[in-house]
């Protein structure tokens, strides 16, 4: 089957098997291996980018369902020039990492949390974060992280860019 | 002004954050073929027969190997004290001992591919009685490793003779479960191979790139310069990426067998019953002492699950001997542990690994008698520490303590919970009888690390560009040894952060290196660096004291140069000297391995506050304080990263997490979806506060802080919970402490 798809603003069209994941697309067929996959269940959000500006776990969608949308991957967080999108930047200052593996999807989900509510509490970034695991930080400096980048981010009508 | 003791932030951090990092999935490998295992499904059985014959006609299926078709010699444990005859087959091979173990491993073109032909291998197996339950496999007939002729691994100490607690006023016994968990660091198990020049090159997410390096050039007859091990980014490990997989291993054996690059990445699935476990002790603990406070006697006997093959779990109860008696100046300790083989994935190290353990049975065991004797649990702690002036300390069980000071961690820990606050607060809840019970939990700890102590390899070199080139033997999976390392070099050597480069986990450019585990990188890789630093430094002094025509005692190391004292004005950059030595074909370049007197004993206080619906049994953790002391902090950004992460894991070990078997030895919990593997609603933020008591036993003054946090957490949050319910009668709860469980107290008390 045919796709269309535009990832971090390049627009890529592919044939694909219809049980093919849009993760599996983003990492086997494009080449994006910045979106990690974490289990096989859905829990971990890993492999969470954003699809039309809403984050989705790419692990529970196919390609195919990507036909003619967006999608943004932590590759296109980075300004072109290499400088850091505020939240990456309040990761790096806050410790938000370690290991890196959940951090992808972190980022992704924040930006998508933070779109849908500039302004976040630190129980409102928890529960927004839930479909999110890291078993190295505890999520405290990533809790941390999404305030401060909330705190920057403030002001700016949008959240991330498309 | 020093950049030591600073927040610094890591260095390793744009990469990961705009790329996500190069793991084993993402690595480019051209015309690569994959590996898929398919794993016994079943816990204990003789296996009959192994079919392979359709799973190889599948398209783009290129092999399916049994263990007949391997041929490797199994791997032999390697711990001292561990029984050599519990050997592990890279494939099982006439035996299956636990659900996940593999039987064939089908290499194909694609993952896809390997999973349908999987569909079509068949085993027939006669089963064999099951023993999941350590205590039953000890007194047990079935024999799960018949050549060893015993389930019995290791067994170290002897029980309490009935004497023991002899002239103590008051004696406390329980039973307690430090029960079996899954590590679950985020990036699963995984390794790459193939040949270049003839080459074998293997990348692997491990803790210790050099200890699979020769475990392969062993198992492949291989020279040790046509071998090179590659760990760059590693996902998480916690301990169970410290031990060498058979499945890792033979994706080497296989990029031989095919001349072709080849590939495998467990599943989360697979890995929950693939990767090794963690803890699973059960523990019988016995306190006694008197009235006023003090404790005289304690005893700790212990059954460690060893899982199907033993491997360092097995082993860890040797750590947990070593701690049993804690921050305490007890009289006496009798210390008694048997490992025992069950049909279950093998325990290996986890976060801690040993010493959470002890923790968890001496704090439990204090509160137990604080609340017999009817004495606050802070009070009965503070009448039995160690005294600060007796360090070094020599323990009841003969472990010296290189320096603490429990007191001052206890009262810190005390003054930022708001302690008798916290008790004010639980007595009115008490006596309104309400709803919401609040639980105040304490534990203060000591643990070990560098436990077994090893000497590690850094290098310092000065390149003729005036960057710099730090090599260690520690490679990291998360903590930021690059940012720790190239910090210690540029304090001593005066050059910037980003002038220098850190490479770990590359056998090629790194000679020597013993890995991350136990807490023991910067007291090890971090004191080798430093002393690296400085022996570039002397070097570069003497060459300068040659072009300045001085004495080298009379040069320093200045802003921008050595000089000589006095003459700021004429003088030589490291950059130049390094420069002028490229010239004359020499580098300016130490090399150190560093082998510290002993371990060292980091400590602190950690206080929990629960609230536990006395309806429901459910528990919220409202705050969580700590203090830590790992001696002298170079980089408090990223100790208290580590803190953090270690206290979520020991709450999650409190609160949420078991990896359950029911009778037949079949895990129940075996993908994320049924292990609670905690999220950030599940966790408050931490208060975190911190002493420094140096250690002597390295220049740098420094201790481990990995693990620190799970080990002082659990004890804390279990302490909590029981404490929430003392009022009703509860004296103990095991862990995981769960709605369910409570529930099921509650409903009786």
């Amino acid at each position: 089957m045919r796709v269309s798809v535009k990832v971090n603003g390049r627009l890529y069209e592919n044939e694909v098997e219809g049980r093919t994941l849009l993760v599996h697309y983003l990492r086997g067929v494009l080449g994006l291996t910045g979106t990690n996959i974490g289990c096989d269940t859905s829990s971990c959000g890993a492999c969470t980018v954003l699809m039309d500006g809403e984050s989705v776990k790419s692990c529970t969608v196919l390609a195919v369902q990507a036909d003619g949308a967006e999608i943004t991957t932590i590759e296109g967080m980075a300004q072109p020039d290499g400088s850091l999108h505020p939240i990456q930047k309040a990761f790096w200052d806050n410790h938000g990492l370690q290991c890196g593996y959940c951090t992808p999807g972190m980022v992704m989900a924040t930006a998508s949390l933070l779109k849908e509510n500039p302004h976040p509490s630190e129980e409102e970034v928890r529960m927004g974060l839930e479909g999110n695991l890291c078993r190295c930080t505890g999520y405290h400096n990533i809790v941390k992280s999404v305030l401060a980048a909330a705190a920057t981010m403030d002001g700016q009508t949008e959240a991330v860019r498309s | 002004m020093s950049i030591l003791g600073n927040k610094v932030h890591r260095i390793e951090d744009p990469r990961l954050l705009t790329t996500g990092g190069t793991y084993i999935a993402d690595l480019q490998l051209d015309n690569a073929l994959v590996m898929h295992f398919v794993c016994s499904d079943i816990a204990h059985a003789r296996i009959k027969h192994v079919d392979v014959t359709a799973a190889t006609k599948v398209p783009g299926i290129v092999g399916a190997f049994t263990a007949n078709d391997i041929r490797l010699p199994p791997m032999v444990p390697t711990l001292p004290l561990i029984n050599k005859d519990m050997k592990r087959p890279h494939l099982a091979h006439e035996v299956v001992r636990f659900v996940g173990e593999p039987v064939v491993c089908i290499v194909g073109e694609s993952p896809e591919t390997c999973e349908d032909a999987s569909e079509l291998v068949a085993i027939d197996y006669d089963p064999l009685p099951v023993l999941v339950d350590p205590e039953q496999a000890l007194s047990s007939n079935t024999v799960i490793h018949e050549v060893a002729g015993t389930n019995l691994v290791l067994e170290i100490g002897a029980h309490p003779d009935p004497s023991f607690f002899d002239g103590c006023e008051v004696v406390v016994k329980q039973r307690m479960l430090n029960q079996r968990l899954a590590p679950c660091p985020l990036e699963t198990r995984g390794a790459a191979a193939y040949r270049e020049g003839g080459r074998l090159i293997f990348h692997v997410s491990t803790q210790a790139p050099h200890a699979v390096k020769e475990i392969l050039k062993g198992m492949l007859g291989l020279p040790d310069d046509q071998v090179r091990v590659i760990a760059s980014d590693v996902g998480g490990g916690f301990g169970s990426k410290a031990t060498v997989y058979p499945e890792e291993l033979l994706v080497a054996w296989m990029a031989i067998h095919f001349d072709r690059p080849v590939r495998w990445v467990e599943s989360r699935s697979e890995s929950m019953v693939g990767l090794g476990h963690g803890r699973g002790q059960i523990q019988q603990v016995s306190i006694g002492g008197n009235k006023d406070g003090k404790i005289i006697a304690y005893a700790l006997e212990i059954v460690q699950d060893a899982g199907a093959y033993p491997a360092i779990g097995s082993f860890l109860p040797q750590l947990t001997h070593m701690m049993a008696p804690g921050t305490y100046a007890i009289e006496r300790t009798a210390f008694w542990a048997a490992s025992v083989t069950t049909n279950t994935v093998p325990v290996v190290a986890y976060r801690g690994a040993g010493r959470p353990e002890a923790a968890a049975a001496i704090e439990r065991a204090v509160d137990m008698f604080a609340h017999e004797i009817g004495m606050d649990p802070a009070e009965v702690r503070r009448r039995n520490f160690i005294d600060p002036s007796s360090f070094p300390y020599t323990s009841s069980v003969g472990t010296t303590y290189d320096s603490g000071n429990y007191e001052e961690a206890l009262d810190k820990v005390l003054e930022i919970g708001g302690y008798r606050a916290l008790r004010e607060e639980q007595a009115r809840r008490r006596v309104r009888s309400s709803r919401l019970q609040l639980g105040i939990g304490l534990s203060t700890y000591v643990e070990i690390t560098n436990g077994l102590p090893s000497s590690e390899f850094g290098a310092v070199e000065v390149l003729p560009d005036g960057s710099v080139l730090v090599r260690a033997g520690t490679s990291p999976h998360g903590q930021g040894h690059h940012t720790a390392f190239a910090m210690i070099a540029s304090e001593v050597l005066g050059v910037p952060l980003d002038s220098i480069k850190v490479i770990t986990g590359d056998t090629d450019i790194v000679p020597r290196g013993v890995g991350t585990f136990g807490s023991r990188s910067l007291q090890t890789g971090g004191v080798a660096v430093e002393m690296a630093s400085v022996k570039v430094v002397e070097q570069a002094k003497e060459l300068a004291a040659n072009l300045l025509e001085a004495d080298p005692a009379d040069v320093l190391l200045g802003r921008g140069g050595f000089h000589v004292a006095g003459a700021p004005a004429v003088k030589f950059s490291l950059k130049e000297i390094a420069s002028l030595q490229a010239q004359r074909g020499e580098r300016l370049l130490a090399e150190v391995d560093f082998r510290p007197d002993g371990p060292t004993f980091p400590f602190g206080a950690h206080l929990a506050v629960v609230e536990v619906d006395v309806e429901t049994g459910k528990v919220v953790l409202k705050a969580f304080f700590a203090v830590d002391d790992a001696g002298r902090i170079l980089n408090p950004l990223l100790a208290e990263g580590q803190v953090h992460g270690g206290i979520a894991q020991g709450v999650a070990q409190a609160l949420f997490e078991e990896m359950v078997y029911d009778e037949s030895g079949n895990p129940l919990t075996s993908t994320l979806a049924e292990y609670p593997f905690p999220s950030a609603v599940e966790l408050p933020s931490f208060v975190l506060a911190e002493t420094e008591t140096p250690s002597p036993v390295n220049p740098l003054g420094v201790k481990g802080i990995g693990e620190s946090g799970t080990i002082g957490s659990t004890p804390a949050v279990q302490n909590a919970v029981v404490d929430a319910l003392a009022h009703l009668g509860v004296r103990h709860l095991d862990m995981p402490m769960t709605p369910e469980r409570l529930w099921s107290v509650l409903r009786y008390s």
